[in-house]
């Protein structure tokens, strides 16, 4: 079992008393970023991101930055479940189905069963996830080590199709925002050939658009002027959690273990292929009201209705950062975020790592054990001070976060003229929302446009300009038929859906 | 729309014109970058492959072409469907909060991001959050402290200034 030794040496990495005291830090600034409206995983990480930079150039430094970035990432994710369940807003969109239950349960008084459910559900749900990510990581990396141009083009392609395939939004709204996407990873010099394009002489566009500035505007300021239409007030719930509820909790999360088993696989699921955690968060709810003796009662207050989002909420963010080591594809826009992060720091995501940076790569996964049982601390011992975070009033924290991401967008490559085009991105943020333009496709696009790209010209170097070595092995003909496929997808099951209602 | 009853709750704007704007949004970037693309060359070139403006040409007429269905939808869409996209009230609150933020980024580069940040939070407070005066100034006046610390000193990096710093020797 070489993963063994390889995680035990990770062990070694992450247990560092720097990396632990980053992943206590890194998880208490998560929970805060995913109660707060308006700050999320994707653009916490994105705001934090720049501060690294200094870290990252020391010897170790990089796995130290990405063990403080992911940790914020699953404070993030638990965060999320704590303002579904006192305040019946979800923090991250995968929070959504939390709410069903877990907003009845509290204006019942049982806010802390809630809470304790729903926390050990997500560390549940993330811990089968990093021992999934633990075996079958260096598998798939291992057999990514044979891709060329095309197989790693075909890569980039099955995601994003997926992302049309997949997506509950209109699939020509996704085409057009990951297009976007793509063209604004095109702007400033061509990587293969040094021409300079779409900057129209402007001297700002030379370097490109950043992501992070795109991330903090369209998750952060978007999600701010959106707040902002649902009024000035939040009400919420008490939160209490004392360790008599916590221990009556978990005798009772037992009975719930097939709901955890499905959820999880849905959850991992979902991960892998870029969904990402909402859609399986939504899944697993539906799944789990279906085969549940209660299901019926499901919405009124069920801990087993928090139980089955929560878990694959967790496993789906967790286990989409496996794509992200072993192919450089992240499956969520944080994991898109967390990538970018790795290819400013130097790092070159892909296979290669499991080879060349293995001290990165195993700390990394040692950090997701010891992040999530930090995390399961920290938020089970201060949820009423998280809590009380959302008692702010808005007009006091609505300026103070949009400064934050200001300083944020400013300190991406120390230039105003980023700040200005946050504001852009946010107003672009809000409309797209509101008109049902999926945000993770343009995000995605955005960081892996360059890469996607020079893939494609590689290949088509190497065939001399035919298309025909997309599908010139069984390998590489798979995932792009299956692609073609997954693009195609709204319209064939249109079609069927039409032809099933002539039937009937 | 101007016919109709006065008050917030009111539609500013009905969803398909939202969804045309946005459409239309889509179609002018699309061609923009369908221009530049040309003027670039979208073919092949001996040595380096695909011209540098193949790629965009494509994500260009893909962009235009699905913008092109996107409003044909929206067009088509059911008279019924046309919910407001924003209520009169909905969007006064938006505005508030957008005009002041897009002066606040415009002002950055003239007096810094420390008095900007202070000013912004403090008008913030006094006019949405109807906060007596001397609060409104000593929650942002803590705070651009913390962030100073925070930023210059510990992780090191320099926060555009204007002339208040220069003018107490922080610059």
């Amino acid at each position: 079992m070489e993963e063994i030794s390889s995680l035990i040496h990770g062990f070694g990495v992450a247990l560092s008393p720097t990396n632990v005291a980053l992943m206590f830090v890194g998880v208490i600034l998560g929970v805060i970023i995913g109660v707060l409206p308006g700050l999320g995983g994707a653009n916490g990480v994105a705001i934090l991101l720049p501060l690294t930079f200094g870290m990252a150039q020391t010897p170790g430094g990089a796995t130290s930055a990405i063990i403080l970035l992911s940790c914020i990432y699953w404070g993030a994710l638990f965060g999320g479940a704590i303002t579904s369940i006192l305040f019946n807003i979800p923090g991250e969109p995968w929070s959504v189905a939390t709410t069903f239950d877990g907003y009845p349960l509290a204006q019942q008084g049982k806010a802390g069963q809630a809470l304790t459910a729903a926390f050990t559900s997500s560390f549940i749900g993330a811990l089968l996830a990093v021992v999934m990510i633990t075996f079958l990581s260096p598998v798939v990396a291992k057999f990514a080590l044979a891709f060329g141009p095309p197989e790693f083009f075909a890569v980039y392609l099955l995601t994003f199709c997926a992302f049309v395939g997949t997506s509950k939004e209109p699939p020509f709204k996704t085409l057009a925002a990951m297009m976007l996407g793509f063209a604004l990873a095109a702007v400033g010099t061509d990587t293969v050939t040094g021409t300079l394009r779409l900057t129209f002489g402007s001297t700002h566009l030379l370097t490109g658009f950043d992501f992070l500035v795109a991330v903090i505007g369209l998750f952060g300021i978007g999600e701010i002027l959106l707040t902002l239409e649902e009024g000035l007030a939040f009400r919420g719930a008490s939160a209490k959690i004392n360790s008599k509820v916590v221990l009556e909790t978990w005798r009772e999360l037992p009975r719930y273990w097939l709901t955890s088993v499905r959820s999880t696989l849905v959850g991992c699921f979902m991960g892998i292929v870029p969904g990402g955690a909402t859609p399986a968060s939504f899944m697993s709810y539906g799944v789990a009201r279906r085969f549940s003796p209660d299901g019926a009662k499901f919405g009124t207050g069920k801990v087993e209705g928090v139980v089955a989002p929560e878990t694959a909420a967790h496993a789906a963010g967790t286990s989409a950062l496996l794509p992200m080591i072993t192919l450089g594809v992240p499956g969520s826009p944080t994991a898109a975020v967390l990538l970018g992060g790795l290819m400013i720091w130097g790092l070159q995501p892909g296979p290669l790592l499991f080879v060349e940076q293995k001290d990165f790569v195993w700390g990394l996964i040692a950090s997701m054990y010891l992040g999530n049982i930090a995390g399961l601390i920290v938020v089970l011992t201060c949820v009423p001070l998280f809590a009380a975070i959302l008692r702010i009033p808005f007009s006091i924290i609505a300026p103070v976060i949009i400064v934050i991401c200001a300083i944020g967008s400013f300190t991406v490559k120390n230039a105003i003229f980023d700040v200005w085009m946050m504001v852009v991105f946010g107003v672009l943020g809000y409309l797209f929302k509101k008109t049902q333009y999926p945000l993770a496709p343009l995000v995605l696009a955005i960081v892996l446009g360059d890469n996607a790209e020079s893939a494609f010209r590689q290949a088509m170097l190497m065939s001399q300009g035919d298309l025909g070595i997309l599908f010139a092995n069984a390998l590489v003909g798979t995932m792009t038929t299956l692609a073609l496929a997954l693009l195609g997808w709204p319209m064939i099951s249109a079609l069927l859906g039409k032809l099933r209602g002539k039937q009937g | 729309m101007t016919d109709g009853p006065e008050g917030e709750g009111r539609a500013a704007f009905g969803q398909k014109s939202a969804e045309l704007a946005v459409a239309a949004f889509f179609f002018v970037i699309g061609a923009v970058v369908i221009a530049d693309s040309l003027r670039l060359g979208t073919g092949w070139q001996e040595v380096h492959g695909p011209r540098p403006g193949y790629f965009p040409f494509y994500l260009g007429l893909i962009m235009c072409a699905a913008s092109l269905i996107n409003a044909a939808r929206a067009l088509l869409a059911k008279r019924a469907e046309d919910k407001a996209f924003v209520e009169v009230g909905q969007l006064r609150l938006v505005l508030t909060v957008l005009v002041p933020t897009a002066v606040y980024a415009g002002l950055v580069s003239w007096i810094g991001i420390y008095v900007a940040s202070f000013l912004y939070i403090a008008l913030f407070m006094r006019w949405l959050g109807k906060y007596p005066w001397w609060k409104a100034a000593a929650v942002p006046g803590c705070l651009i402290v913390v962030f100073f610390v925070v930023f210059e000193n510990w992780f090191k990096v320099s926060l555009p200034k204007g002339p208040l710093e220069n003018l107490l020797g922080l610059g």
